[in-house]
This record gives C-alpha cells, structure tokens and sequence, in this order.
C-alpha cells in the first residue's frame, strides 16, 4: 500500500452512501484525544519531542496485529507535498491543522480508510473511525477496540478526576468527539435551521459546515457532535447526540413533505434545473455545485430522479474539491481551470451513470 | 469621509449598532478600529476558533479589573514544574503544556471546566487499563457487585456464585497491588 493508492482510491468506504438513515445522514465519525503520559503536549514541545513521539507510535505499529489494525500504513505529512495533503483533508482523512502546521505529523490510515489515527496534532494521537450512514454506536465500539490495543503498548496520560488528559481543556475526560454529518436542505429551504441551531446548541451539541469549525455549510451538509467531553460517559454522550440526529430528521423529512405539498412543482423543478445545470454546463464554480449537487441528492431521496445513484453524490462532492480536481489534473490549477474541469468530470460521472 | 476617531485617516470601515432599538453609525479607519477592539473582524482572524475564544470565556468580569488584576499575579505564582507554564499564559492560549498542567493548576482549572462542559468538572467516563491502574479495577468489581445483585434476585445462584469469585479474585489483585 501507498500514499499513491490512497491519493488514486477516489471512493472511501464511508462515501457508499450505505447505513441507517443514509438518505440525511452522511457519516457517523467518532474521534478519541489521547495523549502520552511523559511526553509535552504539541502545544510545546521541540521538534526533537515530537520526533520522539512520532518514533514510538511508528515502532508500535508491527505490534498491532489484531482487528482492526491487521493492515495500517504510515503516511508521514513531511513526506508528502501540498497536494497530496489537501486531497487527504478533502477525504476527510486528516484535520487542515495536521496538514498545515504540525511537526513530524503523520497519519495512521487502515486499508477501508475506515480508521485514521493523527499523531502530532493538538494531542499526540488522536483516533479518528468514519462510517456511512448513521452508525455511531458502532464507530465507537472500533475507536474502542483501537485504543485498547494502542494502550496495551503505551502509557496514556490519564488522571483519575479528569480523565484523558488533553492539549486544551475543552476535550479532556472522555476525549470523544462524536460528529454526524447530515443533508438538511428541506431545514434550509423551509428557514428552520437558523432556529434550530441555538436549540441544538443549548443541548451541548454544536452545529457546523461540512470541513469543521468556521467552515461554511456547503450544499446543505451540517456537522452535528458533542461539546461536552467531561462528566458524561461515552455512552451517555451517544445517547444524547443520537437522540438530537433522529429529532433532526423527522424534521427534515416533515420539512420536505411540507413543501411537497405546498409547492411540489417549484420543487420538482429545482431539483430538475439543478441536475441540468449538473449535466450540461460548461463551467462550474464549488459553491454552485454543492447546492445542485444537494439538490439531486434531496430529488433521489424524494424520488423525482430514479436513475442516479447516491453514491454517485456523495463520490462528487468529494471529487469536485479543489484539491482532488488538480490531483486529477496532475499539477496546480488557476480557479477557472478548476471551474472548468469539475463541470468535465460531473458531466461526464453523470453520463455514464445515465448509460448504466 | 473622515474616521470619527482619528480625524485624520479616511473611514474605511462603516458599523450600524444597534442598542435597545437605537440605532448608532460609526464610521472609523481601520487603524482606529482595530485600537477600539470592540469589533471582531472576521478577515483578518481567520483562526477564530474555539480556542480563541476560550481566552475570553476564562477571564472575569472585566468591571472587576483590579480584582482580576490581583488574582491573575497570584495565579502567576503557581507554574507547572515540568512545562513551566502559568496559569494565565494558559488563560492566552488557551491550551496547556503538558499533562501535569492538570494536577498543577487543579482548583484554578474547575471552575473553568465547569462552565466548559455544562457544570461538570470530573470524569465518569472510560477507564484505561494501564494508566487507569486500580480504578478500572473497582469500577469492575462496582459492575460485578451490581450483576451479583441482580443474580440474586432473580435467584440465579449457580451463575451469581461465578461472578462472587470474580468479585474475589479482583479484590485479592487489589490487595496485592497486582494491577
């Protein structure tokens, strides 16, 4: 295996659109900040520490034979050059602050691209496992299983009262960050998200764009996770979040059959401009592209469109991004190539998606 | 037009605020604005991240300067022996240096995390098996002890006297020190 397979591999297990609930929610990511107990957090410490830090997570690897660790590959961030990191963020594999500034960052990716373990980000390790659909219960029983094999071969920084200790206070205790990523457009049409996000909020989960934190919510794609990571079990937090998701959408569905039946016809042809925007035009700037591709995506669901699968949208809205389009291309491209080669690629996966 | 501060510069930056209703127009240069610091301009911090925020979100009411003033020098005091960072170092940057960061600034640290994670301040969550030591011992047997409970009740003996030799054999590692 090589960084060149996992750059090559468009399509990561988590974008088969397949799981509970698949048709709103996206991805069910569950991630664990553990830290080592005598190293300095990256906040501070040398480029030799980190050295250090990276070479004993690089010697534990051959010990993690079991499931499901059997085949993991190291990709060290030095090692690779803007491009190749970029398309590692836009998989959602890496976090853009591992990408940009960490030193001797490295990622741990198993084969499925299921599980990614970051080593010098915020905190020492931190274990990431993506899944399809709405699937958290289960994300987190393999975070679990990883992070008792890891812990089978170092210390953990850990303290009784606080729990995992962590780089910045606002993830110590349970150091779980549990995420989904949901499709929301009938909210968003209806004007109902801006209302929901405070409710959300006062729950102690937090609502934002599809990248992460103060990023925007492209294409109708929201992230949904816990703030709350101290005093609260692992389960408990689930619990909760999942509770929050399902609310969410009945909602979403109640949205979309409101509107189906107030304006079905300004709906139908929403949904039919924007696949003919997608299958015809010539130049096609990221952001308009996510809304139509949101807009297929919501038609499939409502079934106004039966012969385009959800795959297929989920593969684009990755593919579409800036980094895996100049990854194609084979070298950096001015905005309007890029404007140019995403229409080329949505027009021609359509195509052959039609010619099925 | 000119900056409403400086009068000097030309205002480049135009803000409507609004007030119980009333609404105020300020026009200033950038250079005053940023002096002002009442505004958060979101171009130019495109890191506005959580931690950022965290800053503000620690320090105390700021009517109560002096008193914050007093608190931080004799926060100050204290620095963790093993990073050397102090307590309102973190206060900046929001983020600590190393693990004993936590025990160093241990009483300063819960109220913070209070209001962090919706009034909590200890874990109840997962327990390591190494670091965790003897805690993820008696949190097993507190688990068994309940399941003997249960057993019990519903009479289950022959099952309830397995899990009391478990219950024994954690208690002699305990004893022990075998953790």
């Amino acid at each position: 295996m090589s960084i060149e397979k996992f750059l090559s591999q468009s399509i990561s297990n988590w974008m088969n659109g397949e799981g509970p609930h698949s048709d709103i929610v996206l991805t069910s990511r569950i991630r664990l900040a553990r830290n080592l107990k005598d190293f300095m957090f990256p906040t501070l410490f040398s480029q030799e520490e980190s050295k250090r830090v990276l070479n004993y997570v690089e010697g534990m690897i051959p010990l993690l034979v079991e499931y499901p660790l059997k085949k993991v590959e190291l990709l060290k961030m030095d090692q690779l050059n803007e491009l190749q990191k970029r398309v590692l963020v836009e998989k959602h594999l890496i976090s853009p602050n591992l990408a940009k500034d960490a030193f001797n960052g490295a990622c741990l990716l198993s084969e499925n691209e299921n599980i990614s373990i970051m080593i010098n980000e915020e905190d020492h390790i931190r274990i990431q496992v993506l899944l399809s659909g709405l699937q958290l219960e289960r994300a987190l029983e393999i975070a679990n299983t990883v992070d008792d094999q890891i812990e089978q071969h170092v210390d953990y920084a850990y303290n009784e009262v606080r729990g995992y200790l962590t780089s910045c206070p606002t993830n110590v205790g349970t150091g779980l960050r549990a995420s989904v990523m949901m499709h929301l457009p009938g909210l968003v049409m209806t004007q109902q998200m801006s209302q929901l996000i405070p409710s959300i909020n006062q729950l102690g989960l937090v609502v934002r764009g599809i990248y992460g934190e103060g990023s925007e919510a492209l294409g109708n794609i929201f992230q949904i996770s816990n703030q709350i990571t101290l005093g609260k079990s692992e389960q408990d937090i689930l619990f909760d979040l999942n509770g929050v998701v399902e609310q969410i959408i009945s909602q979403e569905w109640a949205a979309r059959e409101s509107i189906r039946k107030t304006s079905e016809v300004q709906l139908e042809d929403k949904v039919f401009r924007s696949l003919g925007v997608l299958t015809n035009s010539r130049i096609i700037e990221s952001k308009e592209a996510a809304q139509c591709l949101s807009d297929v995506r919501m038609g499939i669901d409502m079934g106004y469109i039966q012969n385009i699968s959800k795959t297929i949208l989920n593969e684009l809205m990755i593919l579409t991004q800036p980094g895996f389009l100049q990854q194609y291309a084979g070298g950096p491209l001015r905005p309007f190539e890029r404007d140019v080669r995403r229409a080329k690629l949505i027009r021609e996966r359509l195509i052959l998606e039609k010619n099925k | 037009m000119l900056c409403e501060e400086c009068q000097k510069r030309p205002a480049t930056l135009h803000f409507t605020k609004i007030i119980n209703g009333e609404k105020t127009e300020i026009h200033l240069c950038e250079q005053c604005a940023q002096e002002k610091g009442n505004f958060i301009f979101m171009n130019q911090s495109p890191s506005l991240t959580i931690n950022n925020l965290l800053a503000g979100l620690f320090n105390v009411n700021p009517s109560f300067e002096q008193k914050q003033q007093e608190t931080i020098q004799h926060k100050d005091l204290i620095q963790c022996t093993e990073c050397g960072m102090t307590f309102s170092r973190f206060l900046k940057v929001g983020k600590f240096g190393c693990p004993n960061c936590y025990p160093t600034f241990h009483d300063q640290l819960t109220p913070i995390l209070k209001r962090l994670h919706g009034g909590n301040w200890k874990h109840s969550g997962k327990i390591p098996k190494r670091a965790g030591g003897s805690l993820f011992i008696k949190k097993k047997i507190d688990i068994l002890k309940e399941t003997l409970q249960t057993l019990i009740e519903k009479e289950e003996f022959e099952k309830a006297a397995e899990v009391r030799d478990e219950i024994r054999m954690y208690e002699r590692q305990l004893q022990e020190g075998d953790v």
